[in-house]
């Protein structure tokens, strides 16, 4: 029989504020074991929480770019039930009210455009964190509680039962990655736990209605994980169902070493969260011109940029689509048109380029040493003769690892380019000398074979050679 | 001088006269606290050392001019107002040596006008009892029958200002914790509005209807404690931001013409004929100073009692959920794993009646439950409130006793918990409705023991109740007396 996978994705993303959801304390990543936290976040007696409205502005910023209702009145309820890194005994959450509904996100697979419904996105605290190694001492006989973390703001977005391949789960959860980094509300840190992904799965025989039993997913905490873990969980499901079994209702952790899932907890022993809603906070409010603002002041996002790029700059769409892909990656490519104007040019190369440079990651460019203002330099010498375009590859190459001024490498590298005609045609006699066989086939009307001897001329110097004066003496000589 | 028993404005006028000082007050407090503390046991902690220092900057202050009406003045605090350094329990094996790293709000609010703090006050652990009798550190007993309780649950409050422990105090009130043991000590005890005083620094019991208020000798008194603790809070959203009336102004001997309710649901079979008569006799005075009693209806109040112990005990069951053993408080150190950890510390750590109400609330908001218990609950926590609306359309303020009956005796309801929740009968409803409610000495039993009258006014209008309660006490003397200890 044939399966169809049924997937929805709840995704858990740290918003970008300065403070926490419920206090004033920093939400700053890398400090000290709780250095980030105060009577509020440690769960002291006494204690109570006070929302924090830029939070609450961003949940409506991602509300607005996935065209989600924004609700008028949301409530902010306890989620019951005990853990150490949890100080309150009590996550604040959004239950039956939350802030945003029904939205949609629009995902592209191979060239099919496919519209994934949002049920919700509701606002949280974050909890704390347990080490259950002593940094210093890895003594394993107690565990370690930070509650740095504890108190930060989260968006949890729920997806509709949608997704229908672990290809269609990835499109969404990157379209949704880059749309909140656009956004300015999440910085798509996966690693350092920014954004964080469960999964609700299912199989039914193609053809089917009715839904499977559904199986949750834990701790995929990286794209390929993801997708590694949704297609190990579609095919272990396949082969019970396959064998006649019975999927049980469960929560499944994905063990990142083996690459399997491991059942955690079934139904039975699923928490009673006991959700009700917090008395120590007021119902969210949210008017209407509350929203208006935050509409006007939505950055923009990724469709319309590259519409703009194709527009503004005539570039194709392809190339607009990958500049767009990231936002800082637009922005480093705006920022270097700003600087040096002929945007082709400068799109190809962070295209070509640039992106190896950073692994394609966008999160490496604010700590890239090769700035815009240090691309146009280099751009500049090229167009004023004084290096070749290969060398510039190289330029930028050291740039990008030492950060030096362009025209210093070239001097430190003697880099520089070599028009002078006899220095160079000194090379070409020799290569000619070199290449009997070539020579004879080049005169014979293999003319392609051109593109072979500037090579090697190029090789000879190291790329430093001007290709256009090569191309001259080259054609002379033959 | 036995200044102990002096008021907060009597002593205010003889600090300002320069007759007394503040180290005096503070001394006499101390030396009538180590006659009666053993008798009364009105304290968890006491704090003389911190006191006297309080007391000598206090009297440094009042050199000055103009100075705050509590500068100097011996204040006992409830044990659930986080204090900065002072051992915090609420009278709980869990808490016990607690040291909070800051001052609620309220409290620091009393530091800031020059207040002396005498220590921490004896309650019902977690503030769950009626009676002082589920305190950790034993029961608070009545001055005026060592016999009796106090009330609860800041019984530990009415028993020290009654018996010149300390010249106010503050309290608490969930569902007439204030109220309850200030009737049956003869002294008088203010419920505010909810969102009236901030709840930032009191550990919470039941969050919507938790309430900080005063315990004083007389109602300029508790006007003046109330103007000190009373006002916006940025750090409790549930505190209201609305400007807070001058108390002591409006407090004047002017009821004429006023319409005062007399809801009939609560003159019941139950009620003490005793207490029947003096509320009947009050009615008289106010009649007699130009009031108008009239009969209202309050046709939902018996769902009040059954209502209360189902919202509050599930807000309390999440409320407690942080006294887990892990970052403070008691810990069992036998624990072998997590769930023993939680479940050691917990079972050791709270008292009986603490632990039946974490049951119940924890019960009521079960999956399957929820809609019957809950939901329901809040419904008619919706229809009390109407029914106070509703009467207020036909009169100013509400009179209506405070307390079935007068002290009872210490063990007397203790294993009957459904007996001791109904004591809060008439008071209750006032914390689901969040109104502001006042009890006041209006008599006395036949056996010499205190009757208290209450009195309910609508949201935020707590000067209108301290008018209504200053006039009924200017023309009684049942406020001037004090117990034989």
């Amino acid at each position: 029989m044939n399966y169809e996978a049924v997937m929805g994705l709840e995704v858990h993303a740290q918003l970008l504020t300065k403070s926490k959801l419920f206090c004033s304390c920093s939400t700053e990543f890398g400090k000290g074991p709780n250095q980030n936290t105060c009577p509020v976040c440690l769960g002291l007696p006494g204690t109570l929480p006070v929302l924090n409205r830029k939070a609450v502005e961003f949940a409506i910023r991602a509300g607005l770019a996935t065209d989600c209702q924004i609700a008028a009145k949301s409530v902010f309820a306890r989620k019951n039930y005990f853990y150490p890194d949890l100080p309150k005994g009590y996550q604040i959450s959004q239950y039956e009210l939350p802030i945003c509904l029904k939205g949609r996100v629009e995902i592209e697979v191979e060239g099919i455009k496919k519209t994934i419904g949002l049920t919700r996105i509701h606002m949280e605290e974050d909890a704390g964190k347990l080490l259950h190694e002593h940094p210093e001492s890895r003594s394993r006989e107690a565990s370690w509680v930070d509650l740095n973390r504890a108190g930060v703001p989260l968006i949890e977005i729920v997806s509709e039962p949608d997704i229908r391949s672990t290809q269609e789960a990835v499109a969404y959860l990157k379209k949704l990655r880059t749309t909140l980094v656009y956004l300015g509300v999440c910085d798509g840190n996966m690693e350092e736990g920014s954004l964080r992904c469960d999964a609700n799965i299912s199989l039914r025989p193609v053809g089917q209605a009715k839904f499977g039993t559904k199986v949750e997913i834990k701790n995929m905490n990286s794209f390929r994980h993801i997708e590694k873990a949704l297609q190990h969980e579609m095919e272990r499901q396949k082969e019970v169902l396959t064998e006649g079994g019975k999927i049980l209702q469960e929560t499944r952790l994905w063990d990142t070493e083996k690459e399997v899932t491991v059942a955690m907890r079934s139904k039975e022993e699923a928490h009673d969260y006991r959700y009700f809603p917090d008395p120590d906070l007021l119902p969210l409010l949210v008017d209407e011109p509350w929203i208006a603002k935050v509409r006007q002041e939505l950055p923009e996002l990724p469709n319309t940029k590259k519409e703009r790029f194709v527009s503004q700059y005539h570039l194709s769409n392809t190339d607009a689509e990958i500049l767009v892909s990231a936002k800082g990656i637009a922005n480093f490519f705006e920022e270097c048109v700003k600087q040096y104007p002929d945007a082709k040019k400068i799109s190809n190369w962070v295209i070509n380029e640039f992106l190896r440079m950073i692994k394609a990651d966008e999160t490496q460019i604010p700590k890239s040493l090769l700035t815009p203002a240090r691309l146009a330099e280099t751009f500049k010498l090229v167009d004023e003769g004084k290096i070749s375009g290969s060398v510039a590859k190289t330029v930028l190459q050291k740039i990008f690892e030492t950060g030096q001024p362009p025209e210093k490498i070239v001097e430190q590298e003697g880099l520089s380019q070599i028009s002078d005609d006899s220095s160079l045609e000194k090379t070409i006699d020799e290569i000619i000398a070199a290449n009997p066989k070539e020579v004879e086939r080049y005169k014979a009307g293999n003319e392609k074979l051109i593109g072979f001897f500037v090579g090697q001329v190029m090789k000879q110097t190291g790329g430093r050679a001007n290709p256009a004066k090569v191309n001259e003496l080259l054609k002379r000589k033959l | 001088m036995d200044l102990h028993h002096f008021t907060i404005h009597e002593l205010h006028l003889l600090l300002k006269e320069k007759k007394c000082s503040s180290e005096e007050i503070t001394r006499s407090v101390f030396e009538r606290i180590r006659k009666v503390e053993p008798k009364v046991h009105s304290y968890v902690t006491l704090t003389e050392e911190i006191a006297l220092k309080q007391a000598k900057k206090a009297d440094e202050r009042i050199r000055e001019k103009d100075f705050p009406p509590l500068l100097g003045i011996p204040i006992g605090i409830k044990d659930n107002f986080l204090t900065e350094g002072i051992p915090t329990t609420c009278a709980s094996k869990i808490l016990a040596n607690y040291l909070p790293p800051y001052n609620g709000t309220a409290v620091q609010r009393l530091l800031d006008q020059g207040a002396v703090v005498v220590g921490k006050l004896n309650m019902d652990e977690f503030a769950m009892g009626s009676s002082n009798e589920t305190s950790a550190v034993g029961t608070a007993r009545n001055p005026w029958d060592l016999e009796r309780i106090p009330g609860g649950s800041s019984g530990g409050s009415a028993a020290a200002v009654t018996a010149g422990e300390c010249i106010a105090a503050t309290g608490t009130d969930t569902g007439g914790s204030i109220r309850l043991p200030a009737a049956l000590t003869n002294t008088v005890g203010l419920k505010p509005t909810y969102g009236r005083v901030s709840r930032y620094g009191i550990i919470a019991f039941a969050s919507s209807l938790d309430q900080v208020g005063p315990i004083t000798k007389d109602v300029t008194d508790c006007a003046m404690m109330l103007q000190a603790m009373a006002g916006h809070d940025p750090r409790d959203s549930t505190s209201l931001n609305l400007p807070v009336p001058d108390y002591q102004k409006t407090l004047s001997r002017d009821v004429s013409g006023w319409k005062i309710g007399i809801p009939k649901e609560y003159f019941i079979d139950g009620l003490d004929p005793e207490i029947s008569a003096s509320l009947n006799e009050a009615m008289k005075t106010f009649k007699k100073m130009g009031a108008e009693c009239l009969e209202v209806s309050l046709p939902h109040t018996d769902y009040g009692v059954p209502t209360y112990y189902i919202l509050a005990t599930a807000e309390a069951s999440s409320n407690l959920a942080r006294y887990d053993g892990v970052r403070y408080g008691y810990r069992n150190q036998e624990a072998k794993d997590l769930i023993q950890l939680y479940q050691k510390s917990r079972s050791e750590g709270f008292g009986p009646e603490v632990k039946r109400r974490i049951m119940l609330g924890t019960y009521v908001l079960s999956s399957g439950y929820y809609d019957a218990y809950y939901l329901r609950g809040q419904k008619a926590r919706t229809l009390i409130r109407q029914d106070f609306e509703k009467a207020f359309e036909k009169c100013d303020v509400l009179l209506t006793p405070v307390s079935p009956t007068a002290a009872w005796k210490v063990g007397e309801k203790l294993d009957d918990p459904l007996k001791m929740y109904l004591s809060d009968i008439f008071t209750i409803n006032v914390n689901l409705a969040g109104l502001p409610g006042i009890s006041l000495p209006c008599g006395f039993t036949r056996s010499g023991l205190p009757i208290g009258m209450q009195l309910i006014g609508k949201h935020f209008e707590e000067e209108k109740i301290l008018r209504a309660a200053f006039s009924y006490e200017q023309a009684t003397e049942w406020h001037m007396r004090r117990p034989k200890l």
